[in-house]
């Protein structure tokens, strides 16, 4: 038998009872440079903008529910879906996933901090000023509609819309500095992960014992340094046309608004793999944990993330096939497209192979990763039917893809963040959130997600265009409409009970301890929350599981894994 | 009231068809023309492999989640741990290759029998002008120029007959959707694209824009009406005509003093403006400015007074008026036959 490599570390909370005074909390909450708070106020922005960008979603759905209705103008309409998308990608979804690499990654590797902590809280500031900018366009003048407020070019904003001549006002300049600075943002997180994981794992972790949410973070910073660029490119070459009289994309003076198109989902596709695959990262964690087995296949896992994360990079005109590019490439991208679904099906069937045989527990966080499973199932399948360019000449720009995507983002990412917050929560606040009250939230959730969505696949293939701030009675969309509609209101409920279950938990919630889910990863060994720079002592790493060598001396991982 | 709605709209598909059915329910799975049954074939092949995939991982993940779920009373012990399988890995990696492989040839050949269709000679051309937010129709053969109604002819099975769409745009990004007919193509500015139909039934096919395209992308709504060989030839005599001479020049003059004429054309008169629709024969529209309300005297005189309520945000300018000027002038429109 192996001698424990390093103690279970008692922590030093005693520490953290001094008298608070404002220099304490510029300390806390604005000079820190400290992985864990950077973290953790990544996420508490992500929540914030969430609350933000759902009440918009309710008013587009409130707006939706009858035909004819006029319950806000045209003009607030679209700015409404154009705030929801920019919102929702680059204020929820980005710092959300930004938050969960910072807290987790250099605990699970055994750090005492990301590799560059300073440009670390450099990018945190650059997305809360950029979310800020992008929301202080509501007090600006004159958009497009020649009237004050918000962006109203959709979140693609394809191009000319996006010029001064149909867009005049500031309402788009607003939108395009926001996120200028919340990619500048992201691509620093993304600079960080990479240095992080390849430089400052603990002693004996090497590539192949790291943890496989590492992993799948190392693929996704290195989306997010071939994606990101194109978009800010595209950004300041609009910014060009619009104050400088480029020509890029102005189509009265010979620009070509195509060319935008391949920039922006350059960016776009990629990027839906930059915010589900940190859900995958997070569900490879939990699944195991909670069937009581290792991941099944962790080589394959490792190979299926690599290539998601290489194919993703060619299948950007998928969002483009009725541009009228010539049918070899809309067949090529088609093809390109497909073959994504092969690595992710590997995951789909790795996720299920170590659920098999095991001692599955339904915890709160098991349950959102199962609800994931067949979710994100169904939006894999319907992301193939777009897929197959003709299906997407009727499917395309039709309710059919908004209920896709909201499959992929609430029923995939959505639930597997909320899967990681159930389970990570106890470690960053040492206070275990209410099974009874996660129930509530997770059936609730679930329950209004699918009265939402499944019906907006049969508007789409009904023909309902997306982006309508109203339609006409007698088209065979009301029925689904209305359902939708209502089920906004089940998923707000869903949320609030995760707010109560949040504070409350706070509160008065059952002390969690080190490791409350008997798991087997590094940041279990440490107290809850850990202390700063997290480890006393640092550890030494034998195989991919090194709480479970410790918990199963006679049985350690070690003995069967390979180099 | 609300399972009515539903009811009539599934009663709808089972309709029998009339004289002059309107197509109003764009279901992409009753297509009616070839490009849409090319497709409609296509995605139903891709729904049955999607939905057999589905049922067996589906399943799959049922039983894992209820056959090896904790139960009170279950040894407390860890189960076996297995770490994975290179022959099972190796499966479930070929079986989708052969599934992607089965969509990518189909996709293929139906991609570019759409795509690449040669265009006989006798096949109608028209030229489809996105605007925001209407559209425009040029027969540039026929010499005939209208808005918001694309007629074309029935192509029956022993006269076949191709509708051939030029896509152009006057101002930013629209798209071209009459689900029952064919898949979207967008209508790009500086970019020329195109499409064929060959509608298989006499009707009213309605579509919308599916890009957007700014405030009112929502009421620009497309309407096609495929007309019999017979019914599209009076049709064509019935435009190429020049505008009738006005019947009282009172009412004209009040049309034409108006500043309209700045924006719309009314052929054989001083109102040549290219920014708005064409007026010429403007009563022969079922529908007034790309929405669903009809054209008649009473909605041409609400739309001239005040077009901003109809469609907030539209282009067409609210234009003081008395009443005695708005009668003359719905008076002068409503003999544009």
């Amino acid at each position: 038998m192996a001698s424990v490599p390093y103690p279970l570390d008692k922590g030093r909370g005693a520490a953290a009872k001094r008298a608070y005074s404002w220099t304490r909390f510029a300390h806390e909450w604005v000079l820190t440079v400290d992985h864990k708070q950077l973290g953790l106020m990544y996420i508490i922005i992500a929540l914030l903008f969430f609350v933000a960008s759902g009440l918009q979603a309710a008013v587009i759905r409130a707006q939706l529910m009858y035909p004819d209705n006029h319950l806000v103008s045209p003009q607030a309409f679209n700015r409404m879906f154009t705030m929801h998308g920019t919102t929702m990608v680059f204020f929820v979804g980005m710092p959300f996933i930004a938050g969960l690499a910072n807290y987790l990654i250099p605990l699970m590797i055994g750090a005492r901090d990301m590799a560059f902590p300073r440009l670390n809280a450099l990018g945190f500031w650059l997305t809360l000023f950029g979310g800020i900018l992008l929301y202080s366009s509501y007090f600006a003048w004159a958009g497009m509609a020649g009237q004050g407020s918000a962006p109203d070019v959709g979140w693609f904003a394809y191009a000319p819309l996006t010029e001064k001549a149909f867009s005049p006002g500031t309402s788009t300049d607003f939108w395009i500095l926001s996120i200028i600075m919340s990619s500048t943002g992201s691509t620093i997180t993304a600079i960080n992960v990479l240095a992080t994981a390849l430089c400052l794992r603990t002693e004996g972790m090497t590539l192949a014992r790291m943890p496989l949410f590492v992993w799948m973070f190392c693929v996704v910073a290195f989306q997010i340094l071939v994606a990101l660029p194109p978009l800010t490119a595209a950004q300041v070459m609009l910014l060009l046309d619009r104050f400088l009289g480029a020509h890029f994309f102005d189509t009265r003076a010979s620009g070509d608004a195509v060319l935008w198109q391949h920039f922006f989902w350059l960016f776009g596709h990629p990027e839906v793999y930059i915010l589900m695959i940190p859900g995958f990262a997070s569900v490879t964690e939990i699944i195991p944990v909670f069937s009581r087995k290792p991941i099944f296949g962790r080589a394959a896992m490792i190979g299926a993330s690599v290539s998601i994360g290489l194919i993703s990079l060619g299948v950007w005109a998928h969002h483009m096939y009725t541009v009228g590019l010539p049918s070899k490439a809309n067949i090529f991208f088609a093809v390109s497209t497909m073959l994504v679904g092969v690595p992710t099906g590997i995951k789909i069937f790795n996720w299920t192979a170590t659920m098999w045989g095991g001692r599955i527990r339904f915890q709160t966080p098991m349950l959102f990763c199962i609800a994931f499973l067949f979710q994100f199932l169904i939006a894999g399948l319907t992301g193939i039917m777009l897929a197959v360019a003709p299906f997407d000449w009727q499917l395309g720009d039709s309710y059919f893809v908004v209920a896709h995507f909201h499959y992929t983002l609430i029923g995939g990412l959505l639930c597997t963040l909320f899967a990681a917050v159930y389970y990570w929560f106890p470690k960053a606040t040492g206070k275990m959130l209410s099974e009874r009250l996660g129930k509530w939230h997770f059936w609730l959730l679930m329950i209004g997600f699918h009265v939402t969505f499944d019906p907006l696949h049969f508007a789409g293939l009904l023909g309902m265009p997306r982006r309508i701030y109203t339609y006409p009675p007698g088209r065979g969309w009301e029925g689904f409409n209305y359902f939708a509609s209502w089920g906004v209101v089940i998923q707000a409920a869903g949320i609030a009970f995760f707010v109560w279950n949040v504070v409350d938990s706070l509160w008065r919630g059952r002390k969690a301890g080190n490791d409350p889910w008997d798991a087997w990863t590094l940041e279990w060994s440490t107290t809850s929350p850990p202390p700063e720079y997290n480890f006393a002592v640092a550890p030494i790493v034998r195989s991919s599981r090194p709480l479970w060598d410790l918990k199963h001396p006679e049985d350690p991982d070690w003995k069967y894994e390979q180099s | 009231m609300l399972q009515f709605r539903l009811l009539g709209a599934f009663l709808f598909f089972s309709a029998t068809v009339t004289a002059q059915p309107t197509h109003a329910i764009g279901n992409i799975f009753k297509p009616l023309a070839t490009p849409a049954e090319l497709v409609s074939e296509l995605s139903i092949l891709t729904l049955v492999i999607c939905a057999a995939v589905f049922l067996v991982v589906a399943a799959l993940l049922a039983y894992a989640v209820i056959r090896f779920g904790y139960r009170e009373g279950d040894s407390r012990s860890e189960p076996p741990q297995v770490y994975g399988s290179n022959q099972v890995e190796i499966a479930w990696t070929v079986v989708p290759i052969l599934i992607v492989f089965v969509l990518a040839m189909s996709t293929a050949r139906i991609t570019s029998a759409v795509q690449d269709q040669r265009i006989p000679k006798d096949a109608v051309n028209v030229t489809v002008i996105g605007h925001q937010w209407w559209w425009e129709f040029r027969y540039p053969d026929l010499k005939i120029i209208t808005a918001n109604e694309l007629h074309v002819p029935l192509s029956t099975a022993s006269q076949r007959k191709l509708t051939y769409l030029t896509l152009l745009s006057a101002d930013v990004a629209h798209g071209f959707w009459v689900p029952q007919l064919a898949g979207k193509t967008d209508v790009i500015p500086n970019r020329t694209n195109r499409m064929w139909i060959d509608p298989k039934e006499a009707g009213v096919y309605l579509g919308n824009c599916s890009e957007y395209c700014g405030t009112q992308h929502a009421k620009m709504e497309l309407r096609v009406v495929v007309d019999t060989p017979e019914n599209f030839e009076k049709w064509v005599a019935q435009e190429q005509q020049r505008a009738p001479a006005a019947e009282s020049a009172d009412n004209q003059r009040a049309f034409l003093r108006s500043g309209c004429i700045a924006c719309h054309t009314v052929t054989g008169t001083p109102a040549l403006g290219r920014l708005g629709p064409d007026l010429t024969h403007l009563m022969s529209r079922e529908t007034i400015a790309a929405t669903e309300v009809p054209m008649n005297a009473n909605t041409l005189r609400d739309w001239i007074k005040d077009p901003q309520r109809l469609k907030p945000g539209n282009k067409m300018p609210t234009i003081k008026l008395s009443d005695t000027q708005l009668d003359q002038m719905v008076a002068y429109l409503t003999t544009l036959q």
